[in-house]
């Protein structure tokens, strides 16, 4: 923040030095321009533009908070006018919807016109002008090399390998209730494959799953680790833990989708003209080539910037990363509620009995040999098909349940009761598949 | 126990002096605590249109999820309990009525597993306990088995119980500490001995402590949202209502109401602990420290003793072993070791991240400052005054438990608007001393279990004696009262200082410039990346050290104030 973090208000060490503290605000000095910028992106990312940017602009100063995207809207929007931060600086579209709905957002003319509008089908800037593209991410599988040795697990290719039994209990997914990443990754496999084959190839690779983790940071973590072989990553987790000498490694799988990680100007801050200056360089010829950084590795949305990349760097530029989605953020904004709370009604709260469904089909499967059988076709088709179809889904009225007032009461209750619904209906359909199939002979 | 001890209790009413003590009590309770976080919870009962509504009550019963989510918590909050039981009350025993060595040392050592920063301490136990940690790999090669320590509600049971024991163990330790060395003597001239001795006489002399610590577990594993969350078990009430605010909404009624429901069940459950130690009289009139206090330990039963404390502590201290190793390690990754080791993250955080030592030390020193003077008042006020509604006191400051922090955080954001600081001048929740206060208030009820329980095992008649040598009720208060208290202030002190200087759930949201941040903001911030994983565990090492260092020091203070106590009550 601007004139209060002078160092009057900073805390010492001792308690004791109240008086120093009283000289320290008369011979508080004029400040200069503080640009806050509140971000869910980590250090070495943050470090890297703090340094380059004050360099540039000796009269400038960047007060980085680092908070989670939940933490980070709750933050804004909890302060007053004219001392709000400067900036927000997340990947999750949803978030900046939220705040923009919310009119916390303050449109500016800061986009470079290098950048193109559009990286397939997704535009890059937002439409309204309220947040600008700043770098591309991509989703991919990232793997343990040591893990699928030890286990003597084949490379996955596409996200449809992953519903391979050899993979059961070494898969890892984040919830997309839990991550605007994931979510995008889950409507990427909707559109990409349609709404039942989709939701039958997310319940199978949930199925294999070892956990389902609360943060989508969890999932590289793990597999950096060794806890688990295989996860569905935002590209530059899995980019830089293999540039930090970690065992992985990452693809982008044929069904994937780019889309842009944000740049906002907050409405009501403090310092608008600084921080317009600090997103202006960040979409700059230099500040886009921070991005290459080894471990930073994410896609910058100048295209020019990747001349200066490392070879092998992935381009969604070149058509090097094969994006077949053309992905559509309308319906995908339309049903967000509906695909979130079906996931986790039918997979984060219902996994060990998905998971068990999917282990006895599995192991039916394996006593058929190449026979087909009917209890086991019932079997799979209680445990992976959804409890709505598509139509259902798209139903104004179930959206409306969703999408209402949180605090009405009686959406709220219908809300309450559709969830159990699918939440009973997912139980009752894991068990039953169980049974069916541990009675195939 | 002490019939014949009993005396009756003169408890004056509450007169004046009593009312001026719980003002400030009250408003800090009032102004911190009551009205941040009502700013938050009415959103239980708001209807959308400025009504009220019980509907979202009713909804959450409706959700069968719910009611799991329930009783799963209260499943892994009892068996926590049990397995912290088991792990601090031998520890506590042995090391404070036997001729332990290195007693000081284990008590220190003990009590390490609170520091332990949730996110750096569940990587560092899965690198060792995880489904391939270092054990499971090990027993992988050598028996081609793997046991999931660390998997559903048995992880969070083992975690819990390994985190949160040394509640337990530092209110059994003072309260040991306090049982007359006569009664014990006594028992054994009447031939009591062994398991007898310590469950007939010796324990039930130190229920207060072991009820305080227990009844502390499990309130706090029952509102526990860190470590649910990062073993990926979500079918417990309080990572629901974490993920309900967090995901559907800031505004999602259905997690205020989980709140709700964690507040009023956690108060309950203090109640009820209250309720169990009610009516009994576990004051004596001299305090330890009589020859027999510490007994001998020989042969068989010293080798049993020695190596049972050493096979809990290998157990407790094995985060903080993985930690340290993860701090060293330069790629450490599906093997039961580190490939290979440097001090490299050590050197960047403490150019990095040096100022947020200090100001964790800062925080949490005026946080437990303000928490042990508010719990002495309050034990005060709950046991020697006959103030109207003063259980009230000790159930509100307690409530802080059940809020998560999150709430707090986001009530003091609404609460303090626009609020302006006097003399430095900047908004309050713009300050690091909104951070401070909101320590002190998740805090408050560590330090008042502590003092309360201290004051339970001081005998009224030595206060009398005071008072008829002529001491008025305030130089009573502070020549004897206080110093008998002492043990149980500083145990106060310490656990409120140690948890405090690991929050983070009220840390993330309020901290609003880095230079002001505590290092359990530096500890997640480094976390977020796997390329900073090295310095987050570094950080989290220097956590732990200053943490022990304080807690030593502590011990030590409580030593010699043992032996000043013990003068006192012989002179007075």
């Amino acid at each position: 923040m601007t004139r209060r973090s002078g160092p009057a208000t900073r805390p010492t060490v001792a308690p004791f030095a109240f008086a120093a503290l009283v000289t320290a605000l008369l011979a508080m000095p004029a400040a200069a321009e503080t640009v806050t910028v509140i971000t869910s992106f980590p250090k070495e990312l943050t470090a890297a533009y703090k340094k380059a940017f004050e360099a540039k602009y000796p009269n400038d100063k960047l007060e980085i908070l680092n908070k989670n995207t939940a933490a980070g809207i709750a933050f804004v929007r909890e302060q007053p006018a004219g001392s709000r931060p400067e900036i927000f600086w997340a990947s999750a579209p949803d978030a900046f919807e939220v705040l923009a709905s919310s009119k916390l957002l303050q449109k500016t003319d800061a986009q470079n016109p290098a950048v193109p509008a559009k990286i397939g089908n997704y535009p890059i800037n937002d439409p309204e002008g309220f947040y600008l593209g700043q770098a591309l991410a991509g989703y991919g599988i990232m793997w343990n090399t040591r893990y699928l040795a030890a286990n003597k697990l084949p490379e996955p290719k596409e996200w449809a390998d992953l519903a391979n039994p050899v993979y059961h209990g070494h898969v890892a997914i984040s919830s997309p209730s839990r991550s605007g990443t994931t979510h995008l990754t889950v409507e990427t496999i909707l559109q990409g494959e349609g709404w039942p084959k989709g939701w039958g190839q997310l319940l199978a690779i949930a199925g294999n799953c070892a956990v389902i983790t609360e943060r989508s940071f969890g999932v590289p973590d793990g597999v950096a680790s060794g806890q688990f072989g295989v996860g569905l990553v935002i590209d530059f987790f899995g980019l830089a833990a293999k540039n930090s000498g970690l065992p992985v490694e990452f693809i982008y799988p044929s069904v994937t989708s780019i889309v842009p990680a944000n740049i906002a100007l907050v409405a009501g801050s403090k310092a608008p003209e600084a921080g317009k200056r600090f997103i202006q360089y960040t979409l700059s010829d230099e500040g886009q080539a921070l991005l290459l950084d080894k471990q930073i590795s994410r896609l910058p949305v100048l295209p020019a910037t990747y001349a200066k990349a490392p070879a092998g760097y992935p381009n969604p530029y070149s058509g090097k990363i094969q994006a077949k989605v053309n992905f559509d953020s309308n319906l995908s904004e339309s049903r967000y509620y509906v695909v979130v709370a079906l996931f986790d009604q039918l997979v984060t709260f219902r996994h060990k009995e998905l998971v068990a469904a999917t282990k006895a089909i599995q192991d039916a499967q394996k006593r058929l040999g190449a026979r087909t059988s009917r209890e086991l076709d019932e079997a799979r088709r209680l445990a992976f098909a959804p409890p709505v179809d598509e139509k259902q889904a798209a139903d104004p009225a179930l959206l409306a349940a969703f999408r209402a007032d949180k605090k009405d009461a009686d959406a709220s209750k219908r809300r309450a009761q559709v969830e159990e619904e699918w939440a009973s209906k997912a139980k009752a359909n894991y068990a039953k598949a169980t049974e069916l199939a541990n009675a195939v002979k | 126990m002490s019939a014949a001890l009993r005396l009756t209790r003169a408890a004056p009413a509450g007169g004046g002096g009593a009312w001026l003590l719980a003002l400030p009590v009250v408003t800090f309770i009032v102004v911190f605590l009551a009205w941040p976080v009502a700013t938050v919870l009415y959103t239980a009962f708001a209807d959308g249109q400025g009504g009220f509504t019980t509907g979202h009550i009713g909804a959450f019963l409706s959700i069968s999820l719910m009611r799991e989510a329930f009783v799963n918590s209260v499943i892994v909050a009892i068996g926590s309990v049990a397995l912290a039981t088991l792990i601090a009350v031998p520890l506590a025993y042995l090391t404070a009525r036997f001729e332990f060595r290195g007693a000081a040392l284990v008590q220190t050592l003990g009590v390490l597993p609170l520091v332990m920063p949730p996110f750096v301490g569940a990587v560092a136990l899965q690198l060792l306990f995880g489904r391939n940690g270092s054990i499971n790999l090990l027993l992988g090669d050598a028996f081609g088995i793997r046991i999931p320590f660390m998997e559903g509600l048995n992880g969070v049971m083992f975690v819990e119980g390994l985190h949160y024991f040394p509640f337990i163990l530092l209110n059994l330790v003072a309260a040991l500490g306090n049982i007359d060395g006569a009664m014990e003597e006594a028992a054994q001239n009447l031939g009591s001995h062994g398991f007898r001795l310590f469950r007939r006489v010796v324990f039930p002399l130190a229920a207060p402590g072991f009820v305080a610590g227990a009844a502390l577990v499990f309130v706090k594993v029952f509102d526990d949202l860190g470590t649910p969350l990062v073993l990926n078990v979500t079918n417990m009430l309080a990572p629901q209502a974490y993920l309900r605010i967090t995901s559907v909404g800031i505004e999602d009624p259905i997690g205020y109401v989980i709140a709700l429901v964690m507040v009023v069940f956690s108060i309950a459950a203090l109640a009820l602990s209250a309720q169990i130690t009610k009516g009994r009289d576990y004051a004596t009139l001299t305090r330890g420290g009589t020859a027999l206090r510490k007994r001998p330990l020989t042969g068989w039963n010293a080798m049993l003793a020695y190596g049972w404390v050493l096979l809990v502590l290998a157990l407790v201290l094995s985060p903080h072993l993985g930690l340290l190793l993860l701090s060293l390690a330069k790629v450490w990754s599906f093997s039961v070791l580190p490939d290979g080791y440097t001090l490299q993250h050590f050197a960047l955080v403490l150019t990095d991240s040096s100022r947020m030592i200090g100001n964790t030390l800062l925080y949490c020193t005026l946080a437990a400052g303000i928490d042990v003077v508010l719990g002495t008042a309050i034990a005060y006020l709950l046991l020697r005054t006959r103030l109207p509604g003063r259980q009230w006191l000790d159930w509100g400051a307690s409530a802080a438990l059940a809020i998560p922090g999150i709430v707090l955080a986001i009530g003091f954001l609404r609460a303090f608007r626009g609020l302006e600081l006097p003399l430095i001048g900047g908004a309050l929740t713009a300050s690091w001393i909104a951070i401070m206060l909101a320590y002190a208030v998740r805090r408050l009820p560590y330090a008042v279990r502590s003092c309360v329980a201290a004051l339970q095992q001081v005998h009224v008649s030595l206060e009398e004696a005071a008072q008829n040598l002529g001491a008025n009720r305030r130089r009573t208060a502070r020549r004897v009262v206080i110093p008998l208290m002492m043990g149980g202030i500083l145990a106060g002190f310490v656990t409120s200082f140690i948890t405090a200087a690991v929050e983070l759930s009220a840390t993330i949201l309020l901290a609003t410039t880095e230079s002001q941040a505590p290092l359990s903001y530096g500890i997640y911030l480094y976390n977020q990346s796997i390329a900073t994983r090295g310095p987050a565990a570094a950080l989290g090492v220097i956590a732990i050290v200053i943490v022990a260092l304080g807690t030593y020091l502590s011990h030590l203070l409580l030593e010699a104030r043992a032996g000043g106590a013990k003068f006192a009550v012989d002179t007075e």
